[in-house]
């Protein structure tokens, strides 16, 4: 065999890697998983109850996955304007100028902070305000927790956005212009059309990261096993039942916390998938 | 420099000492003061740079679209001074079709046609619609066309009939005058004699300003037609005249294609 | 001629459109965007803002050499007004080492899949993997912690550890690795390689004599960025390299990290002068990262 082939042989074996994580990492959750699949059947989706009390254990997992859901559309419903906003700022109306730089940085730098650091802030800021403003006794819960989330997703909600906006061309714009339409009636009726898909990929890839963040929201959203009632209820998110029992887990508690493992990956592997062939479908356009 | 630029008698535009500059002092248009004849064709021309597209936009204030660009002096339409006017009203009185043909990808054929009507949130009748992208449609020759793909996306259309829908997008609202910057420049032959065919009909209603760096259009088409050299008018004359007997060196060099 | 009449007629009905109201929308609809733009700038002023007040009195040169009290002599300090003792080495020291062995592992694996994925633009298979990198990267990261957990802490190391941790973090990387190595690739002028190809060099000289150093900058970003993103990573090591309240360098062992450590402080409210040190430092360090990274992207795209 000569080199050439060895460096392509290399290469290509490297590239089973990803293969090979990947495909481990379905097969490892599916069967630690089993046990509590096998145990509750499909009650486990569906079933309310989650009680680790020696004795009468019984795990279902629907608080979680409307804990989550929740979470994650209300960030997505208040990062939404947000986000819409900053990537007009800066793709059309501040377009180039010096301001609209300083604000994609501090958009990107938002993007840096640690998930843990959220969770602080949130915790020592947010809460206390929100305790006072007389919202909720204690400041723990789902609006917090989305309101923390919203913030973390906004950088990524706006990045692709902000990319696609500033694609849409010159001459339609122009176009409009030139039958009279105002910048508002220009935004709506030519740039918004025409960015469309990207706009709602990066929405849909911003909600995905919602789903499965973790630390900030183990911190805020009060850490209960059922489903949250109301706004300024306490719940649990799939990601934050794992962060918070597992350490105590073993048996069929640590099979269902993998279970829920499990549903989170494949909720966001689809959203995510999804968002990538919006994108896809963009690019090949 | 000896200028030779005719009065135009009850002007329905007239420019008054215009200037337009692009960033601090890079003048692209220099102190033109010019009239433009009523349901006439006026042609723009002049060799590439020298500033067709700055003075043509500068008539619907397309300028002001970015902040870098100064335009000094007046212009009017009949008496009233567009920059006393809101843009909104200007535009409807004045239109403008582009170098590059750029109908909206997103909205059908239809829709291209009553853009206007849409973007300015004007409700019309199903029937006074239907009306009017018609008549459009027909104003172009693009009606027999098109008739039965009126509600397809135009990305199928080719690149002179995308040109003639931009054209009727701009008629249909029924504009005084029409800015239009090279229609043709992206064209073939056939394609651009069906759009040359159509302003010669079209300026019985309305009033046409053709920028081309192309001379044989101008000489076919145009009425009247201004020379433009580095940003000045050189040379504005009755078409006839200024092909035959050009004042300026600088004229004749370009029409005896010297230069440019 | 009638048709000329008509269009008259048609012009001298100028419909006022409402021209007050869609302007008065259009300055609205400027104000709500600058509104709306300023509050997403303020959460990141705030938070920076709060660390630096609330964390800057606590670092001193203990917290860089020794590791944090225990919560009887934290309380003790508190209780008399003085700033907490000890400081975070073992956090820092678990850092270094889980992130350099999570960079070991991702790093060439990272370039070379990604060097692959470039080599083979429309084939198949190398969408294929395309596709499973964009999960990859999608996955949660406590999911990532699960099956470290499930893969080395119960199979491998029987226990917490720092290797543990490291894989989960390495997981992490690679999928930003690879595709910022090949999107990095896909700029380079393809006459730079031919001309290497043509002159008969082997295939791994071109990787390392042409490939890689034309695209070094971009490697670079690609890997500082990455790096910045695993430093903050906490939910994957609580699950797997649990934390350690003396410095370790061992890789079979538990180990802490900065966030482990802000994490614990969290839990302990005798500590909490030191969670805001420790947050300042931990985000001192990541946007810095984040920033010179950016800075060479910007670099690289004016050449
Ligand atoms: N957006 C712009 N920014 C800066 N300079 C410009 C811009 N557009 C045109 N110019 C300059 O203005 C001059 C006139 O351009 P233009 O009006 O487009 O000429 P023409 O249409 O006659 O070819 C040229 O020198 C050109 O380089
Ligand atoms: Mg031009």
């Amino acid at each position: 065999m000569n080199s050439e082939k060895i460096t392509k042989y290399i290469l290509f074996s490297a590239s089973l890697l990803i293969l090979i994580i990947a495909g481990g990492m379905v097969y490892s959750l599916i069967r630690g998983a089993m046990p509590a699949f096998d145990f509750f059947g499909w009650k486990f989706i569906f079933s309310t109850h989650w009680d680790p009390t020696q004795g009468h254990e019984q795990y279902g997992a629907l608080p979680f996955i409307a804990g989550t859901l929740f979470t994650s559309f209300l960030a997505l419903l208040i990062a939404l304007p947000m986000a819409f906003s900053t990537s007009l700022f800066v793709a059309e109306y501040f377009r180039k100028k010096r301001i609209a730089v300083v604000l994609s940085t501090f958009v990107d730098l938002l993007a840096g902070v640690p998930s843990i650091v959220y969770g602080l802030w949130g915790f020592y800021t947010l809460r206390p305000f929100i305790v006072e403003l007389g919202l909720s006794p204690q400041g723990f819960g789902i609006f917090t927790s989305g309101l923390i989330l919203a913030i973390m997703i906004i950088p990524y909600a706006t990045s692709l956005s902000t990319e696609i906006i500033t694609m849409v061309p010159n001459e339609l714009k122009e176009a409009a212009y030139s039958l009279g339409a105002t910048r508002m009636e220009v935004i709506f009726n030519v740039i918004v059309p025409n960015a469309r898909s990207g706009i709602i990929a990066s929405y849909i890839l911003a909600f995905g990261r919602a789903l499965g963040e973790t630390m900030a929201v183990t911190m805020l959203i009060g850490n209960s096993n059922n489903i949250p009632n109301g706004l300024f209820g306490t719940g649990n998110t799939m990601a934050s039942v794992i962060a918070n029992q597992f350490a105590e887990a073993s048996g069929l508690q640590l099979s269902s916390l993998i279970a829920i493992g499990l549903l989170l990956f494949a909720i966001t592997a689809l959203i995510n998938a999804f968002g990538k062939y919006i994108i896809k479908k963009l690019a090949a356009r | 420099m000896n200028q030779n630029i005719i009065q135009i008698n009850q002007p329905i535009l007239s420019i008054q000492n215009l200037s337009v500059a692009y960033d601090k002092d890079k003048l692209a248009v220099k102190d033109v003061t010019a009239g433009i004849k009523k349901n006439a064709i006026t042609a723009i021309m002049g060799p590439s740079g020298c500033g067709k597209t700055t003075l043509l936009r500068a008539i619907n204030r397309m300028h002001e679209l970015y902040p870098n660009i100064t335009t000094t002096g007046q212009i009017k339409l009949y008496d009233e001074n567009i920059y006393d006017m809101s843009t909104i009203k200007l535009r409807r009185k004045v239109g403008m079709v582009f170098q590059r043909p750029n109908p909206f990808p997103t909205l059908s054929i239809y829709d291209n046609v009553i853009a206007g009507y849409k973007l300015n949130g004007i409700r019309l009748k199903r029937s006074e619609r239907d009306e009017v992208v018609e008549t459009s449609l027909r104003n172009v020759a693009l009606w027999e066309e098109v008739k039965n793909s009126l509600h397809k996306k135009g990305n199928f259309l080719s690149g002179g009939q995308q040109q003639r829908l931009c054209i009727a997008r701009a008629l249909a609202f029924k504009p005084e005058v029409i800015l239009l910057d090279e229609p043709t420049s992206a064209l073939d032959p056939i394609a651009t004699a069906k759009i040359e065919d159509l302003l010669i009909d079209l300026k019985e209603s309305y009033t046409i300003v053709l920028v081309t760096h192309n001379m044989s259009q101008a000489a076919r088409i145009s009425d009247n037609a201004m020379y433009m050299y580095l940003g000045e008018l050189i040379e504005y004359d009755e078409t006839t005249r200024i092909f035959t007997n050009p004042q300026n060196v600088s004229t004749q060099n370009y029409i005896t294609g010297r230069f440019g | 001629m009638k048709n000329t009449d008509l269009i008259e007629n048609e012009r001298n009905v100028f419909v006022n459109d409402h021209q007050k109201v869609r302007n008065f929308k259009n300055k609205l609809l400027l104000v709500v965007v600058v509104l709306f733009s300023a509050l997403t700038a303020f959460p990141i002023i705030l938070i920076v803002g709060n660390l630096l007040v609330k964390g800057y009195h606590q670092i001193n040169l203990a917290f860089f050499t020794q590791v944090p009290p225990d919560t009887f002599t934290a309380m003790m300090a508190k209780s008399s007004g003085q700033i907490i003792p000890g400081g975070i080495v073992n956090g820092i020291t678990g850092t270094i080492l889980m992130v350099g062995f999570a960079s070991l592992i991702a790093i060439p694996f990272g370039i070379m899949i990604g060097i692959y994925l470039y080599e083979k633009k429309d084939a198949r298979y190398a969408n294929f993997v395309r596709n499973i990198t964009d999960v990859l990267q999608g996955v949660p990261s406590i999911v990532i912690g699960l099956i470290t957990y499930l893969w080395v802490v119960i199979s491998i190391t029987k226990g917490y550890s720092a290797l543990a941790g490291s894989i989960s973090l390495s997981i992490m990387m690679l999928p930003l690795i690879i595709r910022s190595t090949e999107e990095t690739m896909k700029m380079i002028p393809p006459t730079l390689k031919e001309a290497a190809v043509a002159l008969g060099t082997p295939y791994h000289k071109v990787i390392f004599k042409v490939l890689i150093p034309s695209s070094l900058g971009g490697l670079m970003t690609g890997i500082l960025i990455s790096i910045s993103r695993i430093l903050g990573e906490t939910a994957p090591l609580l699950l797997t390299a649990l934390g350690n309240p003396a410095v370790n360098w061992k890789l079979s062992q538990p180990t802490s990290s900065v966030p482990l450590l802000i994490w614990q402080f969290y839990n302990d409210p005798n500590m909490v002068s030191l969670i805001f040190s420790s947050s300042l430092f931990l985000m001192g360090f990541v946007l810095t990262l984040n920033l010179i990274s950016k800075r060479i992207a910007a670099k690289r795209s004016i050449q």
